[in-house]
């Protein structure tokens, strides 16, 4: 008896991967045959020479140039807005944890075009912001928030937030909260404590969180679009341009496979710090 | 609890995060009420008029019912899809298990842009641009990973004994699955069909390739609108999405405490 139900558990177990097949065939064939699709079209419309435009203007490095510098400006500017609140999320008890995964989560699901719609109202010259401080006399003339990097970074920033801020706290659950206590026990002071236990354990959530923001902005298109400068647009807006403006499927394609080959170098670069599955949200 | 002798900065410094996370995005409500007729803060009065244009307004309404039908078929076929990929991959065994679960995983990883495009030429060749199929192909491709993390670490929270005391108590493989597994699981796949159904809801950077003037949906005719001249009927419009997502995180999230106790 017991030997058939091992035997028949044997088998159920085979059969379940076959559950996995219908879903791994719908991203080859819509997801796997797009991205192909992207490399075939880059090296045959009309050919390879597409990549050329790298050499014949500057403007395409330069947008990958400023693509990185804001997306490593905004990582940094989530990091920093996330860690503390990450971390009084972990500390702070079971209702502040709800209170603050709420204002988190809804930003996270409301949509990103709301939001940058909604950054242009405060940022732009007879905006929020601007109305404000001219009758407060503050200033005498609006300051430029709006249509440069600052706009951009201010709303990708937004825009990514919540990401860090769940990463850094699902590492920060992992930590076992003994280890701090014990510290503190032993004579170090709190502040010790945090800088000598706390803060190397939640590398790891640090980690997750940079590259999971990193590689997301990466792509932007949007929110550069709408609070962007015009003149110095980001990768992701020449490539849009490209294919729906001057239709050009073939430099389109190649600069998108050109920051697909980044994003993944990024990624790839990110697997030796952290493990890429915790960073997808997967639990452990 | 005060061991911290910073505690009372932090608890300010977060409050101000937690207003620059909430308060920008909801500036949009008040203004979808204002009487006047440019998009300008503050709003003037109080007037349901640009509501009305947006319920009677042609473009705007089918766009509404559009975006509502393909949330709905996307929310359907990711979960579908999603949850019979995670349990293929969480309880089957196979060469390469590890590396395909994440491979599942990389439409969050590549930019939307390039997705965008790619879906774009594959569309343009199969002539499915500006089809409501082909919205929900493409908003399914982007909503399975949510679905196959939401799915697999609920199949990894719950208990297997409670299988195999199913199964050793006689019952196959399918009674196992609908009687045990399935309810155990239940609200993690609700919450997981909802968080698709938002990521649709919300899509607009693969909706503006594969959209037409005929077939548009709700966040494609916004854009539009923002880009060109703004009048709030675009703040009511962003309100309505703000609502529907509200409820629809509301309703995740209750499926999902359900599932922790």
């Amino acid at each position: 008896m017991l030997a058939l139900t091992g035997r028949m558990t044997v088998k159920r177990l085979r059969g379940w991967g076959l559950l996995a097949a219908p879903g791994i065939l719908f991203l080859l064939v819509l997801f796997g045959w797009p991205l192909a699709d992207m490399a075939i079209l880059s090296l045959t419309t009309p050919s390879p020479s597409n990549y050329a435009v790298f050499a014949e203007s500057p403007v395409y490095l330069d947008a990958y140039v400023t693509t990185f510098v804001v997306a490593l400006v905004t990582t940094g500017a989530c990091l920093l807005l996330g860690y503390p609140y990450a971390y009084l999320m972990h500390t702070g008890g079971r209702t502040l944890a709800l209170i603050l995964g709420f204002f988190v989560l809804l930003p996270f699901w409301s949509s990103i075009l709301v939001r940058t719609f909604a950054w242009s109202v405060w940022l732009q010259d007879t905006g929020i912001v601007n109305t404000t401080l001219l009758d407060a006399g503050v200033i005498d003339r609006p300051l430029p928030l709006i249509r440069n990097a600052l706009g951009t970074t201010i709303g990708m920033t937004h825009v990514l937030l919540p990401f860090m801020v769940l990463s850094l706290y699902a590492g920060m659950r992992r930590i076992d909260p003994n280890l701090t206590r014990a510290a503190m026990s032993l004579g170090a002071s709190p502040l010790t404590a945090f800088r000598r236990i706390f803060l190397p354990l939640s590398m790891a959530g640090i980690y997750a969180g940079s590259l999971i923001v990193l590689v997301i902005s990466l792509g932007f298109y949007l929110t550069p679009a709408v609070l962007g400068d015009p003149g110095k647009p980001l990768i992701g807006q020449l490539i849009v341009e490209q294919v729906t403006g001057q239709l050009n499927f073939g430099v389109g394609g190649a600069l998108g496979v050109v920051l697909l080959v980044a994003t993944l170098a990024v990624v790839w670069a990110g697997t030796w710090l952290v493990d890429l599955r915790s960073v997808m949200g997967y639990e452990e | 609890m005060n061991r911290f002798p910073w505690k009372g900065g932090l608890h300010s410094v977060v409050a101000l995060i937690a207003i620059f996370l909430l308060l920008p995005t909801l500036v949009v409500i008040p203004l979808s009420f204002t009487e006047g007729t440019l998009l300008r803060w503050p709003p003037r009065g109080f007037s349901l008029r640009w509501y009305e244009i947006l319920l009677t307004d042609q473009a705007l309404r089918d766009a509404t019912l559009k975006s509502l039908e393909v949330g709905f078929f996307t929310a359907v076929a990711a979960t579908a899809i999603g949850t019979s990929t995670a349990l293929g991959l969480t309880r089957g065994r196979f060469r390469g298990r590890q590396l395909t679960s994440s491979l599942v995983l990389s439409p969050i990883v590549v930019p939307t842009v390039i997705t965008a495009i790619g879906t774009y030429f594959v569309f343009v060749r199969l002539g499915i641009v500006g089809t409501t199929a082909g919205l929900v192909l493409a908003h399914t491709v982007l909503a399975l990973p949510l679905v196959i993390v939401s799915v697999t670490n609920s199949l990894r929270s719950f208990d297997r004994n409670l299988e195999l005391a199913a199964a050793s108590l006689g019952a196959g493989p399918l009674t196992t699955f609908f009687r045990v597994t399935l309810p155990l699981i239940a609200p993690g796949v609700a919450a997981s069909a909802l968080f698709a159904f938002i990521t649709s809801w919300d899509e607009i950077v693969v909706a503006l390739f594969i959209t037409d003037p005929v077939v548009r949906t709700l966040p494609v005719v916004i854009f539009n609108q923002v880009r060109s001249g703004v009048d709030p009927t675009v703040a009511a419009a962003a309100t309505l999405l703000i609502l529907v997502t509200v409820i629809a995180l509301g309703v995740a999230l209750l499926a999902r405490r359900r599932t922790m106790t």
